[in-house]
């Protein structure tokens, strides 16, 4: 009796292990399944690199969304990287004790306020902002890309930070042996040591970046056009979505899908890049 | 003619030095800036949200937001406040189970280069990447269309079970990882089968490292939105069941936005998220303090 209980929790436990492989066929299943047929139905080429989205008229082309998913995340990594590199080296180096029990639960905090928070942050501090200082309705690709470079502090900070907090003591105090202060020490012996680490933060910080959706469709504007200026709105791929997907029918709904199939596999590709970093750093 | 060189050089030297040291000191003053700079920036922008979302709510909020019905007059974000418990508890209660289990399968009875634990470590890692709104379209499909549901609660619950559920085996993996092999040892020594102390000795102590995970995890839910448009709904009433259409916190206020209308109900909205997120988290840096201790 006792050894049949033990053989049915080892099935049941390994068949729970089995189910997020499931969850991840499911996923690619149901998504490709949808959304290739659209594509072939498309062409490829009309739907990766058409600039016409006119549902009305059946032309679907998603290349200004697939543009604007870039350049939001261009703007994201511009403002988020800089200031979470050296955030995070502050937060490794230079915080003094007292203060970090205090910033570290803070910067917890900005990883836990939801999306629609930040952009409904955006919309009613950083749009007016911009519509003051630049004319225009406010809702642009630089108040998405600011919106995001916030979003995605968190996200850098904190893997920078134990990048940074895993490189050995032993580099720290041999440059400050010979000479170096202490700024200069962090920056030119420990920062370069920390590299590989910063960027598998980075990395991942776009794929939060270019899979962003509410706090995006909130501030960008929308309009499924190639952006000239950093004033004008802009569609993501994610807003393209979920804008749409309430009505859509027929290849429209499919055409969304197959939207998602190419956000995913861009994602996919970003967590490829990410894992493939991140091993090389435990190796070393 | 030696006196003279040797004389000159030092002089020359010192001089090439003070230079050098002035410099290093400037770039050393002003990488220590940058880097205060950065750190109050990002502290600046939290506070920023924080302070106008709770300066612009707080005034918003009255008694007749929670009246028990949502109406066109009184538009009550009661409903959507007992829709986000219920979501959270469904989903917890799908999730949790499943995450448990498979890491007590990951940590305690799978082989060392078990080619299983290889493919779920690859395919959790590749969930926790996944961006809300495919988790919505993926729900949408299966559940919503597929399955013929049409939009509920339940679609809504078991697309964000998926959504959380590396985020509760990675939390519960480490936790049990952290359980040092004495226990164990000391139960099988007692005599206990492995399935007795799983239960009754390893899992126990690592109730809080899990219960730090759960909360994280509650977090998600209660903030997610673009996972549940299209599987749970936006409709603002409280459903009879898991099967009919309910909108939690986050849609409202989403739907309030796309709706363009209100702009008191979403501040008092925002600020009632914002404050529930900020308890959550607190709980769970709270929790995850005692486990350090």
């Amino acid at each position: 009796m006792n050894n049949f209980k033990e053989k049915a929790m080892h099935i049941v436990f390994a068949v729970s292990a089995c189910i997020s492989i499931l969850a991840v066929v499911l996923i690619c299943v149901f998504l490709f399944a949808n959304g290739i047929p659209a594509i072939a139905e498309i062409g490829a080429g009309n739907f990766l690199g058409g600039k016409v989205w006119k549902p009305s008229n059946d032309t679907y082309g998603i290349f200004p969304m697939i543009i604007g998913s870039l350049y939001v995340t261009a703007g994201a990594i511009i403002i988020g990287v800089p200031i979470g590199i050296l955030t995070a080296v502050f937060m490794a180096r230079f915080c003094p004790k007292g203060i970090y029990k205090i910033v570290k639960p803070a910067i917890e905090l900005l990883a836990g306020i939801p999306s629609v928070v930040y952009g409904f942050f955006g919309l009613m501090v950083i749009v007016p902002l911009i519509k003051q200082l630049f004319g225009g309705s406010g809702t642009s690709m630089l108040a998405a890309s600011i919106v995001l470079g916030i979003m995605i502090l968190p996200t850098i900070i904190g893997v920078s930070e134990s990048a940074i907090r895993a490189v050995p003591e032993s580099y720290y105090e041999g440059s400050l042996g010979l000479g170096a202060s202490h700024e200069r020490s962090v920056f030119f012996a420990v920062l370069p040591a920390a590299k590989s680490g910063i960027l598998a933060g980075v990395i991942l910080g776009i794929g939060r970046a270019v899979g962003e959706t509410m706090a995006v469709v909130m501030v960008a504007g929308n309009q499924a056009v190639l952006p000239e200026k950093l004033t004008q709105g802009v569609r993501t791929m994610t807003a393209n979505i979920v804008l749409e997907m309430g009505y859509a029918a027929d290849l429209h709904r499919e055409a969304l899908i197959a939207t998602a199939v190419v956000l995913f596999v861009f994602i996919l590709l970003i967590n490829l890049t990410f894992s493939v970093i991140k091993r090389k750093t435990s190796n070393v | 003619m030696n006196n003279i060189s040797a004389a000159a050089i030092p002089a020359e030297k010192d001089n090439s030095r003070t230079k050098a040291i002035f410099s290093s000191k400037v770039q050393s003053a002003l990488l220590g800036g940058a880097v205060w700079l950065a750190a109050g920036i990002t502290l600046l922008s939290l506070l920023s949200i924080i302070i106008y979302i709770l300066y612009k709510g707080i005034p918003n909020l009255s008694l007749d937001l929670f009246a028990p019905e949502y109406t066109t007059e009184n538009m009550s974000l009661f409903p959507a406040l007992i829709n986000t418990v219920t979501m959270t508890l469904v989903s917890l209660l799908i999730a949790v189970p499943l995450g448990v289990f498979s890491a007590i399968y990951l940590v305690e009875y799978a082989k060392r280069g078990n080619k299983l634990v290889t493919i779920v470590g690859i395919t959790t890692e590749t969930l926790s990447g996944i961006p809300s709104i495919v988790y919505g379209l993926f729900g949408y499909l299966l559940f919503v269309a597929q399955l013929k549901w049409g939009y509920c609660m339940m679609a809504g619950a078991l697309t964000l079970s998926i959504m959380i559920l590396p985020l509760i085996m990675r939390t519960t993996e480490e936790a049990l990882r952290s359980v040092p092999d004495s226990y164990r040892e000391g139960s099988f020594g007692l005599g206990a089968g492995k399935l007795r102390t799983v239960f009754t000795v390893v899992l126990p102590s690592a109730v809080p490292g899990i219960l730090a995970g759960v909360i994280l995890a509650i977090g998600r839910i209660a903030g997610e939105t673009a996972a549940l448009i299209f599987t749970a709904g936006t409709v603002a009433q409280i459903p009879g069941n898991l099967m009919g259409s309910g909108r939690t916190l986050a849609i409202h206020l989403y739907a309030l936005w796309n709706e363009g209308l209100a702009a008191e109900q979403s501040y008092a909205t925002a600020v009632i998220l914002l404050i529930i997120v900020v308890l959550i988290n607190m709980l769970s840096s709270f929790i995850a303090k005692k486990i350090s201790k």
